[in-house]
């Protein structure tokens, strides 16, 4: 299954032979490997692979060269999670992908069934220098949240090369809501649903049937149940986080991460011994939930000193379709508060690209990774940077979206009025 | 512009007028006291020289290596080599920049405070469509601990309002974010107006439309404005009618047509929710067949397409940086609606309507500055500082008050660790009314009465 999986994801990522090849010279490269931040660097990107990093690289006959003229070079963002693609207009009443209704699915539910590479928020966000983002559904009537999925923003058809990557499994307030509204019903539930993914199918075939699941939630369940997927858990308090934290040392063969864990900072160094990472939202800072009573802005440093791994994404709740952008933000404001550049900004490519078992195609300027590369006008953790060039597998994207041609059309700029 | 002495002769007899609460009561001080009057009291401070800062002044301006000199809670001067009184506090702020505390136009701090549960979500009377007789003061809970984070952001004035459920959502409240208040009374800005929040579109449509009442659509919602007015302006003239003959009984007391005699008078601010360019023409038109003015539109995603329109009537737009999207009236949002409407010379202000957003509007002017300049706009970072300083207090009527650092205004000031349109920036020093109200890392973070005693959470951040 893993084999199967590994060769999935290295066919899906490939890129053609036909693409450009491109030298970007003396950057600020942020390499986000051993080489560290490289300064007067050089990228060399062919067939959509960084094929050099380093100091006075010559120039393949034919590439193009590209000047960076000392500004940053980064690898571009990856949206730790997010509902890009999954709606065009989230509220209103419009079709919302993210939004399951009713009791017939949530494990299975499929993310990457539902991607639109087409949504106008995916040129608004890649412009913006992310380039990659885990998706996955808000909700679901369950526990769990479905399978969700990782996708390249290039708007391309092939956009979604790595689907069903993890499960979304809510066990804090949300989790319990759904169960029974109580965690002393969620923990059994969520046990009893392991039990009826791993004896699929015997259990429906026998007429038994599920003692929570139905048989398709079961049958999408099972790989992760028997550890051949990452779950993505929703966790606040430190309570619950210790509770997942003892379940994972009891059940070594399964995976595990966190969203949210806006209480971490209060189990940090457990969390690092039983290397389950967090990907955690800089911002949280208030007691808006019960669960998040102990929120407080340093918990990304806190972890980061504590040997947690991390990656920044918005808050559970916080998760939408169109400001994925914002992952910049989110990153910068970590910095204010505390955690180191490299950490933060490897937080948003290197980190989540890690978590999602993706770390070693992306989220690097290295041979071999894959070319997302981004050239900015100025530190991309300032809210006042932007890209000033963004490539997706090697190829270079568009600076433009329905927001740029809406502005175009009502710009002041050398109108007399 | 007015006095400061006509200010608050207009602040007391304003509020008196359009609260017509009548009774004054006797305090144990034994001045009289008119019911829902502010009791704030600005904490003491002593004389404060600021200097060496660069200061980005609210007003529009930016001082290279200026000097700010605050007495008796009022700013004093902004200029180079101010002279200390003797007993002045002296900070050094070489490599700082000072700017006039931030004013938030639209918060909903302590109507929907944290913990977000059933029984704290106190913002919207969603009960009928309008509820203009509603007060959001009277659902605040000083004990939000966001107000605590607020301050943190440099905030020293927001305004509190009603959310968009209804037409007409009821008074909003302009408050100080005061550390340890027991009362949302000891938070109100004195003499500041109250507000009028009004809700344009999807939302008074989604919620009455979807119990089969009225409004149900667009038309529906500008019919129910325009018939409440046109009964507010007969309740006006029917009080008016009997103060001037003194015959008879005056009217019975309506308080939801006191509200909206209140904007018709010009006593009560209106601050109108509404995101599409042709829904705020259409309530453009209705203030002209009432006689009313608009003081602000809040969230205005589409003011870019009508500066011209909002310039001439004079109507502030309150705005994100970026959100859009996330529903049909926020679709054609812009990352240059700010800068744009600032070019259109109208005016324009960033709100957050967030207490995530509340905690860091400095970010998100600079987002809104920088993506005028790619845009190819001219603005200087102190243009940029009058969409958190004068023109948000404009919006409050509290623009003698507070918003910019002109002598003789309230000494509500921060004090940066480094350029505040960076993200790196974090506001050091905040003073309110010339005292220090929050010093980031001195263990002056406040933590609200809800927060004491929780698990891990003294002696933390």
């Amino acid at each position: 299954m893993k084999l199967l999986r590994a060769l999935f994801l290295l066919a899906a990522v490939a890129t053609p032979a036909f693409a450009e090849t491109i030298l970007i010279r003396d950057g600020r490269v942020v390499t986000n490997g051993a080489a560290g931040v490289v300064e007067n660097g050089d990228v060399l990107i062919v067939d959509g692979r960084v094929a050099a990093v380093g100091a006075e690289i010559a120039a393949p006959r034919g590439a193009r060269v590209i000047e960076a003229q000392g500004r940053y070079v980064t690898p571009g963002a990856f949206a730790a999670m997010s509902e890009i693609g999954l709606s065009e207009i989230s509220g209103s009443g419009a079709p919302n992908d993210a939004d399951i209704e009713g009791e017939l699915i949530s494990a299975a539910a499929d993310a990457g069934a539902a991607f639109n590479p087409g949504v106008t928020a995916v040129a608004v966000t890649r412009m913006e220098g992310v380039t990659r983002a885990a998706i996955a559904p808000s909700g679901t009537t369950t526990m769990f949240g479905g399978r969700g999925a990782l996708v390249a923003l290039d708007g391309g058809a092939d956009s979604v090369f790595r689907d069903r990557a993890f499960m979304v499994l809510e066990l804090g307030e949300t989790g319990a809501e759904r169960t029974g509204t109580s965690r002393a019903s969620m923990w059994p539930a969520f046990e009893a649903a392991l039990r009826d993914a791993r004896e699929y199918p015997s259990r429906y075939r026998s007429g038994q049937g599920g003692a929570v699941l139905n048989e398709i939630d079961a049958q999408a369940l099972q790989p992760f149940a028997q550890g051949h997927g990452l779950f993505l858990v929703h966790v606040e308090s430190a309570a619950d986080i210790r509770r997942l934290v003892r379940f994972a040392q009891r059940n070594p063969n399964l995976q595990f991460a966190i969203h949210g864990g806006a209480e971490a900072w209060q189990v940090a160094d457990e969390l690092a011994r039983a290397r389950i990472p967090v990907v955690l939202d800089p911002l949280a800072n208030l007691p808006d939930r019960f669960e998040r009573l102990s929120a407080r802005l340093d918990n990304a440093a806190l972890l980061q000193r504590a040997g947690v791994r991390i990656a920044i994404a918005p808050a559970p709740g916080a998760v939408d379709a169109h400001q994925a952008r914002l992952a910049l933000q989110l990153a910068g404001n970590a910095v204010a508060n505390g955690l180191p550049w490299d950490a933060a900004f490897a937080a948003i490519t290197r980190g989540p690209a890690e978590v999602f078992g993706a770390g070693d195609r992306l989220g690097r300027l290295e041979r071999g990774y894959v070319a997302d590369v981004v050239l900015w006008d100025g530190d991309p953790l300032e809210v006042a940077s932007a890209p000033a060039a963004v490539f997706i597998n090697g190829r270079e994207q568009p600076l433009t979206s329905r927001q740029t041609r809406l502005r175009d059309r009502y710009s002041p700029v050398g109108r007399s009025r | 512009m007015r006095g400061h002495g006509i200010w608050a002769l207009a602040a007391s007899v304003g509020l008196a007028a359009c609260a017509t609460t009548g009774a004054e009561t006797e305090t144990s001080a034994g001045a009289t006291r008119t019911p829902y009057e502010s009791t704030y009291a600005p904490r003491s401070s002593t004389p404060t020289l600021i200097r060496g800062a660069t200061v980005l002044d609210g007003a529009g301006a930016e001082l290279a290596n200026a000097d700010v000199l605050m007495r008796d809670g009022r700013i004093v001067a902004v200029g180079a080599n101010l002279q200390a009184d003797s007993g002045a506090t002296v900070i050094d702020a070489a490599g700082r920049f000072v700017t006039p505390g931030i004013i938030d136009v639209h918060s909903h701090l302590g109507v929907y405070p944290s913990p977000g549960i059933n029984a704290t979500s106190d913002g919207n009377e969603a009960t009928q469509p309008n509820t203009a007789e509603v007060w959001a003061e009277h659902s605040v809970w000083p004990q939000d601990p966001g107000f605590g984070r607020a301050v943190a952001g440099g905030i020293t004035t927001l305004h509190i309002l009603p959310g968009s459920a209804n037409l007409f959502g009821g008074r909003g409240v302009t408050l100080r974010p005061v550390l340890g208040a027991r009362t949302v009374q000891e938070m109100k800005f004195p003499g500041a107006p109250q507000s009028l929040k009004m809700a344009c579109g999807e939302n008074p449509a989604r919620v009455y439309g979807g119990r089969n009442s009225s409004p149900s659509t667009g038309m529906g919602n500008v019919a129910g404005y325009r018939q409440a007015f046109a009964e507010a302006a007969e309740y006006n003239r029917r009080v008016q009618a009997h103060e001037e003959s003194g015959e008879g009984d005056p009217p019975d007391r309506n308080l939801e047509l006191e509200t909206l005699a209140g904007v018709l008078n010009g006593d009560i601010l209106l601050q109108w929710h509404c995101y599409r360019a042709d829904e705020m023409a259409n309530a453009i038109e209705i203030s002209h067949e009432f006689g009313f003015h608009i003081a602000a539109f809040h969230h205005a995603v589409e003011s870019y397409k009508i500066a011209d329109l909002l310039a001439r009537e004079d109507i502030c737009s309150a705005m994100w940086a970026d959100w859009w999207g996330f529903k049909i009236e926020a679709y054609d949002g812009i990352r240059e609606n700010i800068p744009f409407v600032h070019a259109g010379g109208a005016c324009a202000i960033v709100h957050s309507d967030s207490e995530v957003g509340i905690q860091r509007l400095n970010q998100e002017a600079a987002k809104a500055l920088a993506d005028g300049r790619r845009a190819g706009l001219t603005i200087t970072r102190g243009e940029a500082w009058t969409w958190l300083g004068r023109n948000p207090a404009r919006a409050l009527g509290i623009e003698d008050e507070t918003g910019t650092l002109a002598p003789g205004l309230r000494a509500d000031v921060v004090i940066w660790s480094a350029d505040p349109l960076s993200t790196y920036a974090v506001a050091e020093r905040v003073f309110m009314d010339g005292a220090l109200v929050y010093e980031r890392g001195r263990g002056q973070e406040h933590f609200s009465d809800f927060e004491l005693g929780q698990t891990y959470r003294e002696g933390g951040q």
